[in-house]
């Protein structure tokens, strides 16, 4: 029950809850610059769960790689992208693919599938907190969700970033975070992967004159006209 | 009985205050938009001149048209007498829950409607048809965020809802802040604000509930607009009454009531300077995006339930 648990730990389950939520927000966001806005809010609340778990558990490696999530997720990466966005000049044009009510059903229904999921792994885990499990993998599949349901190249990025930051939150709020090499290895990985992806964008557009990735599909110069 | 006479004293309290609330939320916006404020009791006047005057009415109106606006305030009070104001003590719980409050602004609603269409003029109509869409909409994620209050405390009984939340004491509930949002959201347009509504416009294209009123004076459109305050001040006192209902009286002597008076009063005070300041930094909405504003308040209802049922229960 709620009522058994400490208040950092409630805190934690409503900090798993608002990631929750950003996800969503991000799903039904029309403009590009607001949608970086979001993701960056998102890798703050990431940040300030690490604090949490580390300042409840004594699990003083933690607070290092909150401070890592901050400076990445929250300011980093927002601003390469925001940079980004504001030099290819495509601040207005995020083109669902499906209407924006249809997607945030099926986020729903994710949700509600990740916790059918998650059920026989919670039973198994030890933490007070380990209903953040389903909460984690929905926003991993919410993740995939923005990457499928949106056709700019940039708007699939943020979505792996998304994805990313599921597989953080879940780390961090069930099993007290991963070993400090691996939780470095992933934060340089996702660095590195934010600057190659700025490089891919100009070349994308620079090949096809756009960032719309269904173009890619398509082979010849005559089928493009 | 003695509980049933400070019952209808709560009530009769409620619906005097209303204009008192909308007076406050429109002084509020005033000084905040660097305009002169009218004085606070400015909804008092406005009724009383209205009730003086003689009322018209159309030649091909029906009985129904003169019947709805006394119809629509009766249920509106009804609705007011569920919602404990001051006291959990002694509330209008005995006669229903809160589905029956829903179900009570839901007739009222019918009945503006028909009413609005009942002369038949075309705004009447516009009107009716945009209030039936938006309540149809926004209704489903008001209950929503209902059930996800009612899930905790198990019971869909408004007095006994909040003593329960009250006798837990602080707990940061997850699904409570999603559930919050969204019965605020749902609020914003029920009680026809920016950015589902601009009360304060007559202009056809953007009407929503002035539409439908076009149609009634005199005494007829003071009960319509009394109606409205009382529903505006419903909304606002559920929300501050099931989120935050600390400091609401339990027993009946005049200490603790006195307390819950001033406690409430500057609870609504808070509560009107937020909507005051999100009216006043946000433009109306398009008509037909208000279906996607909906569409989030409804999400957020969901949310708030999956939250419950993922993070809260086990």
């Amino acid at each position: 029950m709620l009522t058994d648990l400490s208040i950092d730990q409630q805190a934690v389950l409503t900090l798993a809850a608002l990631v929750l939520f950003t996800t969503f927000a991000m799903l039904a966001q029309r403009s590009l610059l607001t949608l970086i806005q979001v993701f960056a809010w998102q890798g703050t609340l990431l940040a300030l769960t690490t604090a949490l778990v580390a300042q409840s558990s004594g699990q003083h490696h933690l607070y290092f790689s909150a401070l890592l999530t901050l400076s990445l997720k929250a300011f980093f990466i927002p601003w390469l992208l925001r940079r980004l966005v504001v030099r290819l000049d495509i601040v207005r044009d995020v083109e669902p693919v499906m209407h924006t009510t249809v997607v945030m059903f099926i986020a729903a229904a994710l949700v509600v599938f990740s916790y059918y999921i998650v059920l026989p792994v919670e039973a198994l885990a030890v933490q007070l907190t380990r209903n953040t499990i389903a909460v984690g993998l929905s926003v991993v599949l919410l993740g995939m969700l923005i990457m499928i349901s949106r056709r700019k190249a940039v708007t699939q990025v943020i979505g792996f970033m998304t994805m990313e930051n599921g597989l953080f939150f879940t780390a961090v709020a069930a099993t007290y975070g991963m070993p400090m090499i691996v939780e470095l290895g992933i934060a340089f990985d996702v660095l590195v992967a934010a600057v190659l992806f700025g490089v891919f964008f100009f070349h994308i557009r620079s090949s096809i004159e756009s960032l719309d990735v269904d173009r890619l599909n398509r082979l010849s110069e005559e089928e493009r006209r | 009985m003695k509980i049933a006479s400070w019952a209808l004293l709560q009530t009769v309290l409620f619906v005097l205050a209303a204009p008192l609330l909308r007076g406050g939320v429109r002084w509020l916006k005033c000084l905040l938009q660097n305009r002169r404020p009218p004085p606070l009791w400015q909804p008092y006047r406005d009724l009383v001149r209205q009730f003086r005057k003689q009322p018209v009415v159309a030649d091909q109106a029906s009985w129904l048209f003169r019947l709805a606006p006394y119809t629509i305030f009766a249920a509106t009070a009804t609705a007011a007498a569920l919602v404990p104001l001051l006291t959990i003590g002694a509330s209008g719980a005995v006669l229903g829950d809160i589905i029956v409050l829903v179900g009570l602004l839901a007739l009222a609603r019918v009945f503006t409607a028909l009413a609005a269409m009942d002369v038949g003029t075309s705004f009447g109509g516009m009107g009716a048809s945009r209030e039936i869409t938006v309540s149809a909409l926004s209704e489903p994620a008001m209950l929503m965020a209902i059930f996800t209050l009612t899930m905790t405390a198990a019971s869909t009984n408004l007095a006994s809802a909040i003593d329960f939340i009250m006798s837990q004491g602080l707990i940061l509930r997850p699904s409570f802040t999603f559930a919050l949002l969204g019965l605020m959201l749902v609020a914003v347009a029920e009680a026809g604000r920016i950015p589902v509504d601009n009360p304060a416009t007559h202009l056809e294209l953007t009407m929503l509930h002035e539409a439908m009123v076009l149609e009634h004076s005199a005494r007829y459109l003071a009960l319509l607009e009394w109606a409205a305050q009382i529903r505006f001040m419903i909304f606002a006192v559920l929300i501050v009454d099931l989120f935050l209902p600390w400091g609401i009286a339990r027993d009946l002597d005049a200490a603790s009531l006195a307390t819950a008076a001033g406690l409430l009063a500057l609870k609504l005070a808070a509560l009107a300077a937020l909507l005051v300041t999100a009216e006043t930094v946000l433009a109306k909405l398009r008509l037909f995006r208000v279906p996607e504003y909906l569409t989030l308040a409804f999400l957020l209802s969901l949310l708030g339930l999956l939250s419950h049922v993922i993070l809260e229960v086990t």
